[in-house]
């Protein structure tokens, strides 16, 4: 079966789209994902969009859904490489993507999720 | 109606011939551009035109030509002045391809309806009338596609010269200069957002000093922008907000919600740099050795 | 030209091919998503609330205009109050409710045809 790879890299977990999502797809990477961010007890999650060249509101919905359950687990997550005709069709959209963190990069994502962290602690 | 069928029939019965006479009509007359069109494509295209005509002619009547039985012919003429108006021709030169089918028309008429003068009258009447309307129409697309020339020139001017700066490390700024059109804003927004992806900025600053108006479409299409730049991960701060703007704004009920706004560039530029964790200190002046007015990481 | 919609995996092959059309007609990169995002809404409700259908594709001329022009037809239970569908927001099958709103927002064009019983009918177009 089909699976997307999810990555640790440190206290986060990096999850890099690549496909075009199908609903099956879609329901097996929130299940991995919540079992691996209680497993690692993970505190970010990087969701890396940059290969999406199309975003409907199947994926927004799923994006909202799995930074639902993050943060349930108390975990932050960072949307980053949204593509600029992806954004510019979003918000034409109006896709509302509340509460969503994003990032130009994976690398400013986990600058974001360290200072969040950081506040956090604090 | 009998008499429309006339022109109709006659155009179907010597098409060979109007189209023989045709041609040498236009090869004769002086707006011929023989610098501009070979002969060949001259023949082609008139042939085509002609069986066009006579087709739409008998399904749809010459009565009018905006029904879907003349689109095939409207097409035609579309093309054509597309291209010619491409290759430098004027607009009368493009529509005589149209007119100078007049007078061969009309020779035909005559000796058909010779004797029949009351008939001969109505003929000719029907048939100006209806080259008339091909004319007309040829000249309108070739005024259209001029356009659509002029437009695109215009698409390309802006792209190439929506000018995004890099302040500093983390922060562009893009000043607006002039009025901002539909077409305009979507190619502005559209160079931000990939400018700020190229150099990985996270704020974007959008500077309307030289934006002499903006009505209810460009606040939207400003506002779309930074929904836009923040989905992707960046920021934007809106500067150059004149008092008059300020007002039009108010009046209009544009609701600017979150989104930072500053009188000028200047104040814009501190706001990002604080954002962006950085500081410009004053230092003490050219006697003491440290502190130049350097700005420093705070 | 048709392509079947009856699956998941159909949207994806009907994304490609819209996207395949969109650039060879020489559309931008900004009006090539919109368009293509348009079609996956519309591709999902006809599997969502369809029951299955197809989406028709055909190039369009009108004088010097030139666009790409859809249609999502299906032959399921027809949509009661169109204008209540139309609503941001309004949903009976837990989405987002964006589908219509949200293609008609990204269409030039955008024309809808349902009848209860019968099927539905959504045509966008998207000129250049």
């Amino acid at each position: 079966m089909e699976r997307i790879p999810i990555l640790k890299m440190g206290p986060f977990l990096l999850v890099t789209i690549q496909v075009d999502m199908h609903d099956q797809l879609a329901i097996t990477l929130q299940d991995d994902l919540t079992n691996r961010i209680a497993k690692e007890r993970s505190r970010g999650v990087l969701l890396d969009i940059s290969a999406l060249d199309v975003v409907d509101s199947f994926i927004g919905r799923m994006i909202a859904n799995i930074s639902g359950m993050a943060r349930v687990l108390d975990a932050v997550t960072v949307v980053v490489g949204m593509q600029p005709a992806v954004a510019i069709t979003l918000v034409e959209l109006g896709l509302p993507l509340e509460g969503v963190h994003t990032a130009l990069n994976v690398e400013k994502g986990m600058e974001l999720l360290r200072r969040r962290l950081a506040a956090d602690a604090a | 109606m009998k008499s429309a069928s006339r022109v109709a029939g006659l155009i179907k019965h010597h098409e060979k011939d109007l189209l023989g006479d045709w041609i040498k009509e236009q090869l004769g007359a002086a707006s011929m551009r023989g610098d501009l069109l070979k002969e060949a494509d001259l023949r082609e295209q008139s042939r085509a035109f002609l069986s066009a005509v006579q087709e739409a002619s008998q399904k749809g009547g010459i009565d009018s030509i905006d029904g879907p039985a003349w689109e095939n012919v409207r097409q035609i003429l579309a093309e054509l002045s597309k291209s010619r108006a491409l290759a430098g021709f004027s607009p009368a030169e493009t529509a005589m391809f149209v007119f100078s089918l007049k007078q061969p028309l009309f020779a035909r008429l005559s000796k058909d309806l010779k004797g029949d003068a009351e008939a001969l009258g109505d003929e000719l009447w029907n048939a100006t009338v209806f080259i008339d309307k091909l004319g007309l129409y040829t000249t309108e697309m070739h005024q259209k596609s001029r356009e659509s020339v002029i437009e695109r020139q215009q698409t390309e001017l802006l792209e190439l010269s929506t000018p995004v700066v890099e302040l500093w490390d983390d922060i562009v700024a893009l000043p607006l200069v002039g009025t901002l059109d539909s077409n305009r804003t979507q190619i502005v927004m559209e160079t931000l957002l990939q400018k700020i992806v190229q150099t990985g900025a996270s704020i974007a600053i959008i500077d309307i000093t030289g934006v002499p108006t903006v009505d209810t479409l460009v606040a939207q299409h400003l506002l779309k922008t930074v929904a836009a730049t923040r989905l992707m991960g960046a920021d934007c701060i809106i500067s150059g907000i004149r008092p008059q703007i300020a007002q039009t704004i108010v009046h209009l009920g544009v609701n600017l919600g979150e989104v930072t706004t500053k009188a000028t560039l200047a104040d814009a530029f501190q706001v990002a740099l604080k954002r962006a964790g950085a500081k410009i200190m004053k230092g003490v002046p050219a006697q003491e050795k440290a502190g130049d007015g350097d700005a420093e990481r705070a | 030209m048709a392509v079947a919609i009856r699956s998941p995996e159909d949207i994806v092959h009907m994304r490609q091919t819209v996207r395949e059309h969109a650039v060879r007609q020489g559309f931008s990169l900004v009006d090539q998503t919109k368009i293509v995002t348009a079609a996956s809404e519309l591709a999902r409700n006809i599997i969502n609330y369809g029951g299955g259908g197809e989406m028709l594709l055909e190039q369009v001329n009108e004088g010097l205009r030139k666009g790409l022009r859809l249609a999502f037809v299906d032959q399921g239970p027809g949509i009661p109050d169109i204008e209540l569908a139309m609503k941001d927001g309004y949903t009976t099958g837990g989405g987002m409710g964006l589908g219509l709103g949200g293609a008609k927002r990204l269409s030039s064009e955008f024309r809808i045809e349902s009848r209860v019983g019968a099927g539905t009918r959504v045509t966008i177009t998207r000129w250049k």
